[in-house]
C-alpha cells in the first residue's frame, strides 16, 4: 500500500478494528460527522446570539455594569423605541440612503452592463477593472474618501470646481449638512455600481440570441425589442441585484461610520451607527437589542414580501 | 465572419467602448490616487491644485513603519550619520526612529486570523457541502434562507451577545476569537457556494470509486476533491476578502493583541495633523493583495457575490 498522503498514513495507523468500524459507517453517519461541526458552529455564532439578543431585549441589563440586577420589563423597550422621534430621524436618513443608492446604481450599473454586453475588444478587462472597487475593504476606502472630499486640497473638490467653476474651498461635502447625505451616497454608488452591473451583465448574456433574430424577422425596431425583449428578461435579475444592495444597505455601517461617523449633527446617522452608539457607547444593552430585534424584524419583513415579488416575475 | 443580426455593428462597439472605458478610467482614479499619495511627501500630498506630477518619495511608508520623536539639531547631530535609507528619511524630517509602528503587527494579525478562518471555513464548509449535495440530510431546503437571513442581521446587533459570550469565554480579542467568529460568519455562505460547486460533479465518478472498493472517505477524498478543486479556490478567496475587509466586528471586539488592519488604518495620524501618506501607504498595502484576488476570482466573481443565486 502507498503511503505518501497524510491521509493514507492516518489510516494505516489506525488500529485494525476502529478501521473496520469507520469503514463500516453507514452514509447516515458520515453524513452527521461532516455536517455536525458545521451546525454547531452556526448554532453558536448566529443562532445562538440571536436568541439572546431577543431575551436581552426585554431586560434593562446594562453590560458595563455586570453587578447590576437584570430586571425583566416586558415590553418597555420596545414602546420606548417606537416612540422616539430620533429614531424616526435616523430611519428617514437610511432611507434617503437606500432609496438614491439603488436608484443610481440601478441606472448606472445597467447601462454599464448593457455597453458592456455589445462585446467590443477588451470588454473582460475593462469589466475587471471597473469591479475593483467593491471588492476592497469599506473602512479603508470609507477613510480614503474623507481625503478626496477634503475642502480645497481634496481630489473631489478640485474636479468638481473645474468643471463648475466653483472655489474647491467653499463647500465640504462631509461637512456640511446638506451635502453630507450626498457624501455618502456617492461613495457607496462608486463602491456598488459594479455589483449591479455584473448581475445585470449575467441576466444580458442569459437571453438567447435567437430571440432577437426572431424579432428582427418580424421588423420589431431596437427600441422595441429593447422594452419588450431586454428589459424584462434582465429585470428578474436586476430585481435580485436590488435585494443584495437593499439588504446590505439598511445594515450599513463601515464605509459610512469611517466617512462621516454620523455627522454633521445626526445627517448621516443611519440606523446600525444609532444602534452601535446606544449599544457600545451608552451601553444601553437591553434597549439596543430591542433596536436590533426592531432592525431585523423589519428588514426580514420587507425583504420577505420583496422575494415573493420576485418570484411572481420570475414565473412570468 | 457570418452575418447575425446579434452581433453589434463597429460603430456600435466602438461608441460602447468609449463609454466604458471612460466609466472604468473614473471609477479608477480614486484607487489611483490612493496609490499616489503614500508615494508623495506630505507637502504635496495637501498641495493645492492637487500634484499629479510629483517627486516620488518614500516618507509615507517609512511614517508608516515606524514611530518617531521630534529631534533637535544637537540630539540629530549626536546621533551621527544615518545607517539605513529609512533613518535618513526620518532625519530628513527632523526626526528620529524609536521603534517600529503598529502596523507591522495589525497587518499581521490580518494576515493570520483571514487564513485562519479560510483554512477551518474551508475544512468544515466542504464536508457539510458534500453532505448537503450527496446525503439526505435534515434542514437541507432552509439552508438558503438560513444564509440570506442571517446577513440580514446588522453585525453590530449581534455584536452585543457575542461579545458578552466571548468575555465569558476569555475569547475578547484573540487571533482565536476571531478566527471563530469569521468562520461561523463565513460558513453560511462557504457551505452554500460549495454545494452548488459539488452538485455539479456527475455522482457517477463516485460511484465508480465505491464499486471499485473505494470507501466513502476514499472517494470524497480522491474523486470529488480534485473535482471540486477550483470551486473550492474560489470560495476560499471570498471568505478570505471578507475576513480581510471585515471592520464591525473588528472594532468593537479587539482593541489590542488581536486588532486587524482595518480598523487601525485610520486610526494613523502624525505629528501636528493627519499623515496622508502615511495612511494611503497603509491603505494601498493592505488593497493590492485584494485586487490581485479578484483578478484571479473573475470568472466565479458573479456566483460569490450573489450567495451562488446567479451562476455565469
Amino acid at each position: 500500500m502507498m503511503k505518501n498522503t497524510p491521509i493514507e498514513k492516518i489510516a494505516s495507523a489506525t488500529p485494525d478494528n476502529v478501521a473496520r468500524h469507520i469503514r463500516g459507517l453507514s452514509d447516515r453517519s458520515i453524513a452527521w460527522i461532516f455536517v455536525a461541526p458545521t451546525i454547531f458552529l452556526l448554532l453558536a455564532i448566529n443562532i445562538f446570539p440571536l436568541i439572546w439578543t431577543v431575551w436581552l431585549s426585554f431586560t434593562n441589563s446594562r453590560v458595563n455594569r455586570p453587578n447590576r440586577d437584570v430586571d425583566w420589563v416586558g415590553l418597555r423597550n420596545y414602546e420606548r423605541i417606537l416612540t422616539d422621534s430620533d429614531i424616526w430621524n435616523t430611519m428617514q436618513a437610511t432611507a434617503h440612503f437606500l432609496i438614491w443608492t439603488i436608484v443610481l446604481q440601478v441606472l448606472i450599473g445597467f447601462m454599464l452592463a448593457f455597453l458592456i454586453n455589445k462585446k467590443f475588444k477588451g470588454n473582460d478587462l475593462w469589466t475587471t477593472i471597473i469591479v475593483f472597487p467593491m471588492m476592497l475593504s469599506p473602512a479603508v476606502v470609507g477613510n480614503f474618501w474623507t481625503f478626496l472630499y477634503q475642502p480645497q486640497i481634496g481630489l473631489f473638490n478640485y474636479v468638481i470646481a473645474f468643471f463648475t467653476g466653483a472655489d474647491p474651498a467653499s463647500f465640504s461635502m462631509i461637512g456640511d449638512v446638506h451635502l453630507a447625505p450626498w457624501a455618502i451616497v456617492i461613495a457607496d454608488t462608486w463602491m456598488w455600481t459594479p455589483f449591479v452591473m455584473l448581475i445585470c451583465l449575467a441576466g444580458l448574456r442569459s437571453i438567447p440570441g435567437s430571440i432577437y433574430e426572431a424579432a428582427e424577422c418580424d421588423r420589431a425596431s431596437k427600441w422595441r425589442q429593447f422594452w419588450t425583449i431586454t428589459v424584462p428578461m434582465v429585470l428578474p435579475f436586476l430585481m435580485l441585484a436590488v435585494l443584495f444592495r437593499g439588504i446590505e444597505n439598511f445594515k450599513m455601517f463601515d464605509l459610512v461610520v469611517q466617512l462621516t461617523g454620523g455627522g454633521p449633527g445626526n445627517t448621516t446617522t443611519l440606523t446600525s451607527i444609532d444602534l452601535k452608539r446606544e449599544a457600545f457607547e451608552k451601553w444601553r444593552t437591553g434597549y439596543s437589542s430591542a433596536y436590533a430585534v426592531i432592525l431585523f424584524v423589519t428588514v426580514f419583513g420587507l425583504a420577505s414580501i420583496y422575494v415573493k415579488a420576485l418570484n411572481k416575475v420570475k414565473e412570468r | 465572419m457570418s452575418f447575425s443580426v446579434t452581433e453589434p455593428n463597429k460603430g456600435t462597439k466602438w461608441f460602447a467602448g468609449v463609454l466604458v472605458v471612460g466609466y472604468a478610467l473614473v471609477t479608477i482614479a480614486p484607487l489611483l490616487w490612493i496609490i499616489a499619495t503614500g508615494f508623495k511627501s506630505p507637502a504635496d500630498s495637501i498641495a493645492y491644485p492637487p500634484k499629479v506630477v510629483f517627486e516620488p518619495s518614500m516618507e509615507g511608508y517609512v511614517n508608516l513603519f515606524t514611530e518617531r520623536t521630534r529631534a533637535t539639531e544637537d540630539m540629530l547631530e549626536a546621533a551621527g550619520e544615518p545607517e539605513t535609507w529609512y533613518e535618513e528619511i526620518a532625519r530628513d524630517q527632523g526626526t528620529v526612529i524609536s521603534g517600529p509602528s503598529r502596523y507591522g503587527e495589525r497587518f499581521l494579525n490580518s494576515v493570520v486570523i483571514g487564513f485562519g478562518s479560510t483554512a477551518l471555513c474551508m475544512i468544515l464548509g466542504t464536508a457539510a457541502a458534500y453532505a448537503f449535495s450527496r446525503f439526505r440530510v435534515p434542514l437541507k431546503d432552509d439552508l438558503l434562507f438560513f444564509i440570506l437571513s442571517t446577513r440580514m442581521m446588522p453585525p453590530i446587533a449581534v455584536a452585543i451577545p457575542i461579545f458578552l459570550m466571548f468575555r465569558n469565554l476569555g475569547l475578547n480579542d484573540t487571533h482565536l476569537g476571531m478566527i471563530l467568529l469569521y468562520t461561523g460568519v463565513n460558513l453560511s455562505l462557504s457551505v452554500w457556494l460549495l454545494k452548488g460547486f459539488i452538485d455539479e460533479i456527475p455522482i457517477e465518478y463516485e460511484e465508480a470509486a465505491l464499486i471499485d472498493g473505494y470507501t466513502r472517505f476514499q472517494a470524497f477524498y480522491k474523486v470529488v476533491l480534485p473535482q471540486a478543486a477550483t470551486g473550492i479556490a474560489s470560495t476560499a478567496i471570498f471568505c478570505l476578502i471578507f475576513a480581510w475587509n471585515e471592520y464591525a466586528f473588528a472594532v468593537l471586539l479587539t482593541s489590542g493583541t488581536a486588532q486587524t488592519a482595518p480598523p487601525f488604518i485610520p486610526t494613523i495620524i502624525g505629528v501636528g495633523g493627519k499623515d496622508w501618506p502615511a495612511v494611503a501607504a497603509g491603505a494601498t498595502i493592505f488593497l493590492v493583495p485584494v485586487m490581485v484576488f479578484t483578478i484571479l476570482l473573475r470568472k466565479h466573481l458573479l456566483r460569490g457575490i450573489t450567495f451562488g443565486a446567479v451562476r455565469k
